[in-house]
């Protein structure tokens, strides 16, 4: 590893200044939050020489709130933090199984959501499941505050939306509508320490005869991004999510999905075990719905 | 289930399972590694390997990488010495010297994607590396086979030009990718499946996998102006290392001393040389202790991995079960130089069985990929994935009972091995009734579950071994052995020494000595540890009785015929008149000085009586009918030890060779892209398994004590990775009705299968 420079801003303002400094002297500049992706491609693929931004000191991006608007989750707060939050679990038991996913206790202790979304892998655990969740991205720069959805921010593999001297905030959660609830499953040949396969994310609402009135569903590790399947959704919506609409929507995914094959899986193989993810997360995710009723 | 051998139930201290004496340090982090050693002055190495699988070096240019600030030295094939062929001895693995020398560092050709091409010793491994990046190298891309079928091919490219097939009646005219043809049979072969009702015919296919130790190789060597070398690594076999790097640097044995530090997995690939005699070069020419460490990748694309194989087994039986003839063709990769264990697959594919003709005919095969290594039961594995599978299917065929179709044709005492010699006192048929009766083979199975069995055997080896006793001055004792200690064979030793002295086990302390202190020892492999060196270890201490007998005597004043060691004292016999308490072995040792000074046992021997072990393996799996995914929800095995001197680390013996077995089965496997080069050369993308993936693996020792040791030990080490190949596709079999003929049923090759099995 070359030497680098370190800074740890305590807010957000000083954050954006230093980043917009960094920006106007063309100093390379990278965030850090968790490390657990960075610090590994520093040693292996990346050495070059650059400004390291710790954003772990900033009050925002470590916080959890959760009220009657939703869910705003710091970009840095730790998979061992937001696990800890039974309350947070109850309403998006999804987002904090696929957060909890990600490594093992020891990466936990440091890995967040927002790295994990702004490393943009295809098979980012957590992304599938902040898209189902219609989750916001709440970024600063030097132009101000924006606010871009979840399936919008990654654009490639490896390549988020963000300006230079803009950074990831926290995420912003729409409130969970009454009787909704929803799932994560990924797919990977051992039982952790993997990388996904195929995954796949659900939220459903139901009203008091349990018929879907709204969903989402997105896939992960089939495509170079995380994908909205709205056909998928429509597949569920106005259904009892009973075998067939299940069927459908597990249908609707597999026609969606544009894998490929590497080591990891054939293109046949990924295209099948996504379809089967949705179908099986669906019905966790109408499970749980329908045991919020009770 | 133990059967006694005469002094069983007289054990002391044998079969109790006490702490090991390296444990602590290894829990708390203190114990000593490969890479954990440093020097002053010390130089960080790294490799430039090859970009190619098959090219010819056309030339390197090393001068801009000479030019880096902190590079002291630089070696290329150049640098090294030719080597005469000659088969490499005393190792596991099977190969050649010239061969060896050319893999540790290439000279006109590279052979596979990552063969080494040149090193470079620097001030960091920063420098180290912009170093290797500036040395210039032009290839000549050659064609490059990666596997058996277009190797064996008439018109095959060939990786060396003068390799011509032995083991055929005559010379062959043309050279070929086939190192060595080898044929094995008995009986009328084509009268036994004439006689069969039954025959059962496929081709069974196992990829390339790695042993997957966690310590990758290391080495710090030190060069001396007085010519003399010192090497600290991490090694199976010390001495051999001092051979094979002498051999490799064309100096004399007397000039190099081999430190091993401890190791941190081998499973047999650690039992050859890789960095150590470019470590020496590159300490010798620039005057520093040099220190190479390989990387996780360097440790999957450059070392010794395990055979792929493909075999064509065919056997006949009758309605009764009865086999009637065997037949088997079986081809091993060697990767790119020869010496695949296609020999001992060869001596092994029908060794449990008692059949009355087999034929097998195998071929060592080169390929573009690195050269192989002992793996635990190096060919085993491959061949009796093959026999189970298809005994099992046999089995189902003829609708019996797996077990119940083994046992009928098991070999037991007095069977004529199909590798030659007559079994005695063999734990076969103990095993399978074990098995039988297990609780775990009577276990209700729920949906998608399926039950696999399987046998398992190894030869196991004997050896040379020397071990020496030091008596310290209050009658506590010090063992001297040569064999770095990778599965608890300290306590092993202590436990043995503990018994004949009469000592407790806390007393004795275990050396694993360099080649300079340790008298010569071969490799901790072949089973052949607790066996072989624990045998000399029971003759130092006999050795020491005997003379804690002559100096009672002595003391007693009585002739030695008149004493007896009893129950760890010495006694004198019935009619010794005078004043004689019995003496203790502390007794002595504290008037040493009286009685002839200090106390010293020695022992040194060729082992021969090495007992081969069997083994039963039972295992229930669970398959996803809609990923495809296997999980293992109960694995038992069933082992004959002998006699278990430490049952804890026989179990931990049988459980780590199911775990790897396992991982072999399900996901293990090297990936290629069509130019060579490995695509998962990391833990991520070469999946082991992981702890949460298995559930405990159930355990039975045998014990059928081997006449040829004193306790009646048995080696453990290398059977009990050879059933699990066979006993998780059977149970995958029974679980889907598929019939898997090729691993690793992955995800993906499972879930192809059942929609090809729907239609
Ligand atoms: C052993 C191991 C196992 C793993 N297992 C999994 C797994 O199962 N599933 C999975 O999805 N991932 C896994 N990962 C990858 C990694 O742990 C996750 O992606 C994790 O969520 C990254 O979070 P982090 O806080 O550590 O990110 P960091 O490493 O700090 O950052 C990741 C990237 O995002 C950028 N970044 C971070 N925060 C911001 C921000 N607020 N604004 C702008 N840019 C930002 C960084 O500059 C960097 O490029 C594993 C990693 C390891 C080492």
């Amino acid at each position: 590893m070359d030497s680098f420079a370190f800074q740890a801003p305590t807010s957000l303002d000083a954050a954006v200044a230093l980043l917009a400094e960094q920006r106007q002297a063309s100093v390379r500049t990278q965030i850090l939050a968790g490390g657990t992706d960075m610090i590994v491609q520093m040693r292996s693929v990346d050495r070059a020489p650059r400004m390291i931004v710790d954003i772990k000191r900033i009050p925002e991006t470590r916080s959890i709130q959760l009220g009657e608007d939703g869910l705003i989750l710091g970009s840095a707060v730790a998979g061992a933090e937001l696990s800890a939050r039974d309350d947070v679990a109850a309403i998006y038991p999804g987002l904090v199984e696929a957060a909890d996913l990600i490594g093992s206790t020891q990466i936990q202790g440091r890995a967040s959501v927002g790295g994990n979304l702004c490393n943009a892998s295809p098979a980012g655990d957590t992304i599938p499941a902040l898209i189902a969740n219609s989750a916001i991205c709440q970024i600063a720069g030097p132009g101000g505050w924006r606010e871009l959805a979840v399936e919008d921010f990654v654009v490639g593999v490896g390549r988020n939306a963000l300006e230079p001297g803009e950074f990831l905030v926290a995420l912003r959660l729409p409130a969970a509508q009454p009787r909704s609830a929803d799932a994560y499953l990924r797919f990977i040949p051992r039982t952790e320490m993997d990388i996904a396969v195929a995954s796949a994310g659900v939220r459903v609402a139901l009203d008091e005869n349990g018929v879907c009135t709204a969903a989402r569903v997105a896939i992960g590790a089939v495509a170079v991004t995380a994908l909205l399947v709205p056909e998928a959704a429509e597949a569920l919506i106005g259904t009892r999510l009973d075998d067939a609409a299940c069927a459908a929507a597990a249908a609707a995914s597999s026609a969606a999905a544009r894998p490929i094959s590497d080591k990891r899986g054939t293109e046949t193989y990924r295209r099948q075990v996504v379809g089967v993810l949705t179908r099986r997360a669906a019905v966790i995710a109408r499970d749980r719905a329908l045991g919020g009723q009770a | 289930m133990s059967e006694a051998i005469s002094e069983a139930g007289a054990f002391r201290q044998i079969g109790t399972r006490p702490i090991r004496p390296d444990g602590l340090d290894k829990v708390t982090g203190r114990a000593n590694f490969g890479a954990d050693f440093s020097l002053p002055g010390m130089l960080h190495g790294r490799f430039l390997r090859s970009p190619h699988a098959h090219a010819r070096i056309r030339s390197i240019d090393i001068t801009a990488a000479l030019a880096v600030p902190g590079v002291k030295a630089i070696v290329t094939g150049k640098d090294f010495p030719d080597v005469a062929p000659g088969d490499i001895e005393g190792g596991e693995g099977g190969g050649d010297y010239h061969d060896m020398a050319v893999n540790v560092m290439a000279r006109d050709k590279v052979l596979y994607h990552g063969h080494a091409v040149a090193a470079v010793a620097a001030t960091s491994t920063r420098a180290a590396e912009e170093a290797v990046r500036l040395i210039e190298v032009e290839y000549e891309p050659l064609p490059v086979l990666l596997d058996i079928d277009s190797a064996m091919a008439p018109d095959a490219p060939l990786l060396h030009d003068h390799l011509y097939t032995e083991g055929l009646p005559e010379k062959p005219a043309r050279p070929s990718n086939v190192a060595q043809v080898m044929e094995s049979t008995r009986g009328d072969i084509e009268a036994g499946f004439a006689e069969a009702d039954v025959i059962i015919e496929r081709t069974y296919l196992t990829p390339t996998v790695h042993q997957g130790y966690i310590e990758p190789h290391a080495c710090l060597a030190r060069w001396g102006q007085d010519e003399q070398s010192t090497v600290w690594c991490s090694t199976q076999g010390s001495f051999d290392v001092r051979s094979m790097t002498a051999r490799v640097l064309d100096m004399s044995i007397s000039r190099l001393k081999v430190i091993p530090t401890e190791i941190g997995g081998g499973f047999g690939g650690k039992t050859t040389v890789y960095l150590e005699p470019v470590a020496i070069l590159l300490s010798r020419k620039s005057g520093r202790p040099v220190k190479l460490v390989m990387t996780r990748e360097e440790v999957f694309r450059a070392s010794g991995p395990a055979s792929a194989s493909k075999i064509k087994l065919k056997i006949g039986a009758k309605k009764d079960g009865r086999l009637t003839a065997m037949s088997a063709w079986l081809a091993y990769e060697a990767g790119a130089f020869k010496g695949s264990p296609m020999v001992p697959g060869v001596m092994c594919v029908f060794a449990p069985y008692d059949v009355p003709a087999f034929k097998a005919v195998g071929y060592d095969v080169l390929v573009n990929k690195p050269k192989v290594a002992a793996y635990r039961a190096p060919g085993a594995p491959q061949a009796l994935f093959a026999t189970e599978s298809a005994m099992d299917e046999l089995a189902r065929v003829l609708n019996m009972d797996p077990i119940e179709l083994r046992l009928k044709n098991a070999v037991r005492d007095g069977s004529q091995a199909s590798y030659g010699p007559k079994f005695n006192a063999i734990g076969m048929e103990a095993c399978l009734q074990a098995a039988r009766e297990h609780p775990n083979y009577k276990r209700p199975l729920g949906p998608n579950q399926g039950r696999g069995v399987a046998v398992g055997f190894w030869f196991n080896v004997g050896m040379q071994s020397s071990a020496e006793i030091h008596i310290n001055e209050d009658g506590t004792a010090t063992v001297i052995e040569g064999n770095p200690d990778i599965g608890g064979s300290r306590a092993s030793m202590a436990l043995m020494a503990a018994e004949e002295l009469g000592i407790p086990y806390q007393d004795v302390r275990v050396l694993v000595a360099d080649t300079e202190a340790a008298g010569f020892t071969n490799v901790t492999g072949g089973s052949r540890v607790t066996f072989a060196t624990g045998m000399a270890v029971i003759e130092a201490a006999r050795d020491i009785i005997s003379q804690l007998k002559a100096r009672a005597a002595a003391l007693w004043n009585v002739d030695v015929e008149m004493v007896d060691w009893v129950d760890g004292k010495v006694v004198a016999r019935p009619g010794v008149n005078v004043e004689a308490d019995p003496l203790t072995l502390a007794d002595i040792a504290g008037q040493a000085a009286k009685t002839g000074g200090p106390l010293l046992g020695r022992a040194s021997l060729n082992a021969r009586g090495a007992g081969p072990s069997f083994s039963v393996n039972l295992c229930d799996v669970e398959v996803d009918p809609d990923t495809g995914k296997v999980d293992v929800i109960s694995y038992t095995a069933i082992q004959d030890a002998g006699k278990a001197i430490h049952p804890s680390y026989v179990e931990g013996q049988m459980q780590g060779g199911a775990v790897q077995g396992i991982g072999w089965a399900l996901n293990e496997e090297y990936i290629f892209s069509a130019e060579g080069i490995m695509e998962n050369a990391g833990f991520l993308d070469y999946r082991i398994p992981v702890a949460s993936d298995l559930p405990m693996i159930d355990t039975q020792i045998i014990e059928i004590a081997n006449p040829g040791h004193p306790y009646g030990v048995r080696g453990v080490g290398e059977t009990p990775i050879v059933a699990p190949l066979a006993a998780v596709a059977n149970a995958v079999n029974a679980a889907t009705g598929l019939q898997m003929t090729e691993l690793p049923m992955s995800p993906p090759r499972i879930l192809a299968a059942l929609e090809a099995a729907k239609g």
